[in-house]
């Protein structure tokens, strides 16, 4: 909790009771157990950050808006009910004023044009704080020193690219991008096909990648751990699963993980293995796939390489198990329907070495 | 000639304005020259502005419960986490027919729909200004929707949302008729909302009862006005928009094809130019019935009428300058997506005086709390809260987190279901005794409030909250361990009393219907020209065209309030007016009805549906739409084109002459 005492610090004892009654409303509708780290209100970062805060300028000051009009509104039918009550009798309906008296209407009058004034006043504390915080979250921004990845979004998945002045050192894996933490990173966006949004909501904002367009997004990762992501632009129909996850670790730790990376895709060690290779190599696999060391190098889906090192497979679907990695080559239209890869009838024996050696590429 | 005849009536009838069989006399002949037709085939060549208005309410709110059933299935769908009651390829034909049908063939049409059928009752004239073409502009709404459902049911219905984004909607990644059925069902309602829009303008120009000064015009009329004008100038937009995807799609052109020179991001300037606007097309109109509504029930006059219409005039401006916080994470020059952060700020000024407005005129006033009230004040509670969940939209920063989230789904349904339905149900309620001539049961009244309000905070307030913990727009569904599921299933739970909610309403429509008290003329005794007429209103509006001496129209009547004589009862003739003072001008026949305009219609629509299929489709709708207006031009029988008739139109007081005399006009010249 956090953000709550933090709102605290801003906030009077007044307004804490306010936002106190909010928030309230807001947890009972709240949800327990495990939840996903997926969330705009819990920043791991600048960039989430910056629009934490603003958030939690925005949303008292609203909140407080909201209130202060339905007192109003009520008190005002309050005040209407009696005044029908006095005039005409319960369920009589009294004669129409059809000229209401001018210096009655004055006042009123004063009490509009100061409820305006003071929209007005409020309306301009939020864009001023508005424009500073996008000029603070554009401004920080540091492109030097920064690392550069190359996402390209797909239909349905997100290629990672990492670049490097070394050719030999760039790597590609998809759904599953590394940063080290405290480093800023640049994330260069490009789309092949429609459009997509990248948005992670613990770390960044979101950008859309639109095809014929280049954008990029920035992000530091502050505190170690895996954040959640998501397409946030409809981009057909697996749009619901075209997730992926920014895993941030101490430096040390990311950069074994590059280095490793790096490597091409062990070689097959058993018999089995070494016919899941074959099995690979001589199906329709190769036509999409790519594994470094091997004759696959297409880019169509994700790349394999170290396929096994990742958590999840088809963009954060499914966890990446035994079973599910079976069903999901055997057939990927039952998991994720209307995905772009073809179902594989393959022979029992055929699936099971493919397993073994795709489990192998660690 | 029974014409010369009518003069000398007429004549006579100035004289001695009070002759009652006289009266009874000129009734039936209004009665018989107003009169619907009668029959099958004739129902087709109705003209009059209630009846065709009342097709647009009932096919509106036919398409309503479409889309509220497709809502509910995809509530259905999203209660609980993978499940598996929609395939992704239904989903996405779901949730874009939902906002399809919910912005073009419902919102927009029945706004239109209560515009037409009560503007030229509120100003105290006969029929609109173009009889025909309304007519002609409901069965192209009639058949752009059909078209529309026609497909869904035969599983090509669209699935590339309701703003059909290019790439995604284009030729290479929407293969197949989805998207053309789409495209030129937008193009078909497009129009339908454009004629709505020039008869609306000119009936409020021209056709004003005597009195009606531009600022003595009922709120309604106000709303009504600044609606038509957004219409014209933001349509066009989208009709470009859909009209060169369709090209895209059927002749190879490339407007939207990055890969050839093209750019997707035109397209997206292109709806929202239109998109943001149409919100509040939706919105403004909705505006006027809660002014209507809080009139007649705090009895008196809405406070600050200047500054109502001024925040009308001013929010359509406004309007029109806000679309790019649509595009707020596409790459575009962010000092540039600043201005739009202040506009988008600064339009919460207008609506924000309309509720204090509002406020003080319950303060001031009497209060009664009948259900169209209720339903007032409900809109305060919900849409407040929506307009302000915009203001974080406005913000740039804010908008990069909660863009394309379903914190973006609940902020539009509280701004548009609290901001629209819930005045609309509130009209409904108000105006159903006009319409029916029975009182509408406050019991069942009250109950479909109650169910349609808990249930619309139970389905739209989580999903703020699911908005805030990352879930997405548009997803047909979500892993258990994102944890969205409680807030999920909340949201359906809610969705299933507003079904019910809806479900009470038509119940009540139909009781009532049969069993309701007889309502007379005005039972709510409110200040507005419609209420001065029987309910349900005569073909021909008014026995007696009013005249009005201040904005409160019945309120400020006297027993002395001249009445307008002299419009011929034998031809569907109403009095034209001076645009800003309303002083009598001329007298001009309507036509009557015809058979032509929904012919015309049914030649466009051949144009546009098979115009999917092949482009000889143009060529050959272009001879059927010529043949079809010849005859609607030319077959007039209303119109005899005879000579010039010098005769005046008056209004009628013994003691004052008119303040000025009717110009001449030209029989016949429609």
């Amino acid at each position: 909790m956090t953000t709550r005492s933090a709102i605290n610090v801003r906030l009077g004892r007044a307004g804490r009771r306010v936002l106190g009654v909010a928030l309230a409303a807001v947890c009972v509708a709240s949800t327990t157990g495990f939840d996903a780290n997926q969330k705009v209100l819990a920043p791991a970062g600048p960039h989430a950050g910056g629009v934490s805060r603003l958030w939690w300028i925005f949303f008292p000051v609203l909140a407080v808006v909201y209130v202060v009009t339905l007192i109003f509104c009520a008190v005002a039918v309050a005040r209407g009910r009696a005044r029908q009550g006095r005039d005409a009798g319960a369920n009589s309906i009294p004669p129409p004023e059809a000229k209401p008296d001018e210096a009655r209407e004055r006042r009123v009058r004063s009490a509009v044009v100061v409820a305006t004034a003071l929209t007005t006043i409020i309306l301009f504390v939020l864009l001023v704080s508005s424009f500073l915080t996008g000029r603070e979250l554009t401004m920080t921004r540091s492109d030097a020193g920064a690392l550069t990845i190359e996402v390209t979004g797909h239909q349905w998945w997100w290629e990672v690219r990492y670049d490097d002045a070394v050719s030999a050192n760039v790597f590609t894996t998809a759904n599953e991008i590394h940063v080290p933490v405290g480093q800023p990173v640049i994330l260069r966006l490009s789309s092949t096909d429609v459009i997509h949004s990248f948005w992670v909501p613990n770390l960044a904002g979101k950008k859309d990648l639109i095809p014929g367009k280049s954008s990029s997004v920035w992000l530091r990762a502050d505190r170690e751990g895996v954040y959640r992501g998501q397409c946030a632009e409809f981009c057909g129909m697996q749009h619901a699963h075209m997730a992926f996850v920014v895993v941030a670790d101490p430096p040390d730790k990311f950069w074994a993980w590059v280095a490793a990376q790096r490597q091409p895709a062990v070689n097959p060690q058993t018999d089995s293995q070494k016919r899941g290779q074959a099995v690979f190599l001589s199906a329709t696999c190769v036509m999409c796939h790519a594994i470094q060391g091997t004759q696959a190098n297409a880019s169509v889906g994700p790349n394999l390489t170290h396929v096994a090192s990742r958590a999840w497979i088809a963009a954060e679907t499914i966890p990446n198990t035994r079973g599910h990695l079976s069903g999901w080559v055997a057939n990927a239209q039952g998991v994720k329907p209307g995905v772009l890869m073809p179902p594989n009838s393959l022979s029992s024996e055929d699936l099971q070495s493919l397993l073994d050696y795709l489990q192998s590429l660690k | 000639m029974a014409r010369e005849n009518e003069k000398e009536r007429e004549e006579a009838k100035q004289d001695d304005a009070v002759a009652l069989p006289v009266e009874g006399e000129r009734l039936r002949e209004l009665e018989e020259t107003w009169k619907s037709p009668r029959g099958v085939w004739k129902f087709l060549t109705d003209t009059n502005h209630k009846v065709i208005a009342m097709r647009y309410v009932v096919t509106a709110f036919v398409f309503f419960l479409l889309a509220g059933l497709e809502a509910a299935v995809m509530r259905l769908q999203l209660a609980r986490p993978e499940s598996r009651i929609l395939t992704p390829d239904l989903y996405d034909q779901f949730f874009t027919m939902h906002g399809t049908t919910m912005m073009f063939l419902f919102a927009v049409p029945i706004m239109e729909a209560m515009g037409l059928y009560f503007v030229p009752m509120m100003i105290g004239t006969r029929n609109v200004a173009f009889p025909r073409m309304n007519a002609f502009g409901y069965y192209t709404y009639l058949i752009g929707g059909l078209l529309l459902y026609i497909g869904f049911f035969l599983h090509v219905g669209p699935d590339a949302g309701w703003f059909a984004y290019v790439p995604l909607s284009g030729p290479q990644f929407s293969p197949g008729k989805r998207i053309d059925i789409w495209a030129q069902m937008i193009t078909f309602t497009e129009i339908a909302a454009l004629v709505g829009a020039v008869e609306i303008i000119v009936t409020v120009f021209k056709q004003r009862a005597p009195g009606m000064t531009l600022n003595r015009l009922p709120l309604f009329v106000w709303a009504q006005l600044v609606t038509s004008f957004m219409i014209i100038f933001s349509m066009p937009a989208v009709m470009m928009a859909s009209g060169m995807l369709a090209m895209d799609r059927l002749v190879d052109t490339h407007f939207f094809n990055p890969a050839e020179g093209g750019d997707a991001l035109l397209y997206q300037h292109l709806f929202w130019f239109f998109g943001h606007p149409e919100v509040y097309i939706i919105f403004i109109p909705a505006l006027g019935f809660v002014s209507s509504i809080v009139a007649t029930f705090t009895r008196r006059p809405v406070f600050g009428y200047l500054a109502m219409v001024l925040s009308l005039i001013a929010t359509a401006f406004i309007g029109f300058g806000l679309w790019v916080h649509h595009m707020f994470a596409t790459p575009l020059p962010q000092l540039g997506q600043s201005f739009f952060t202040g506009a988008s700020m600064m339009i919460a000024i207008p609506s924000g005086v309309q509720i204090f407005c509002w406020i003080a005129t319950m303060w001031r006033g009497k209060l009664r709390l009948k259900t169209p009230m209720v339903f007032v004040l409900g809109f305060f509670a919900i849409f407040v809260l929506g307009g302000l969940s915009g203001i974080i939209l406005a913000s740039v920063p804010l908008d990069w987190q909660v863009h394309d989230t379903y914190f973006v789904v609940a902020h539009f349904h509280y701004v548009l279901i609290g901001g629209a339905v819930f005045p609309l149900f509130g009209a409904m309620h108000y105006w159903y005794p006009k319409w029916t001539g029975r009182m509408i049961s406050e019991r069942l009244g009250m109950l479909t409030f109650w169910l349609l309000f808990v249930g619309f905070n139970l389905v739209f307030f989580p999903m703020h909250q699911l908005g805030l913990k990352g879930m997405p727009r548009r997803v047909y569904t979500y892993l258990p361990e994102t944890g969205w599921g409680s807030l999920n299933m909340i949201a359906s739970v809610g969705a299933a009393l507003m079904a019910l909610g809806v479900v009470t309403f038509l119940a009540n429509v139909w009781a009532s219907r049969r069993a309701g008290v007889l309502a007379g003329a005005n039972p709510w005794y409110a200040d507005t020209l419609e209420w001065a007429t029987e309910s349900p209103a005569p073909d021909y509006n008014f026995a007696n065209i009013p005249t009005v001496e201040g904005r409160s129209a019945l309120w400020e009547m006297k027993d002395d309030t001249p009445i307008v004589v002299g419009l011929s009862t034998e031809c569907r003739e109403v009095l034209c007016t001076h645009i800003m003072d309303a002083e009598p001008d001329h007298r001009y026949e309507l036509p009557g009805p015809s058979i032509f305009p929904v012919l015309t219609a049914l030649a466009v629509g051949v144009a546009f549906t098979a115009g999917i299929f092949t482009p000889w489709a143009f060529p050959v709708s272009a001879v059927l739409s010529g043949a079809s207006l010849y005859g609607w031009f030319w077959s007039n029988r209303n119109s005899k084109n005879e000579p010039v008739k010098e005769r005046r139109a008056r209004t009628d007081k013994a003691d004052r002459p008119s303040p000025r005399p009717a110009a001449r006009t030209v029989e016949g010249e429609a």
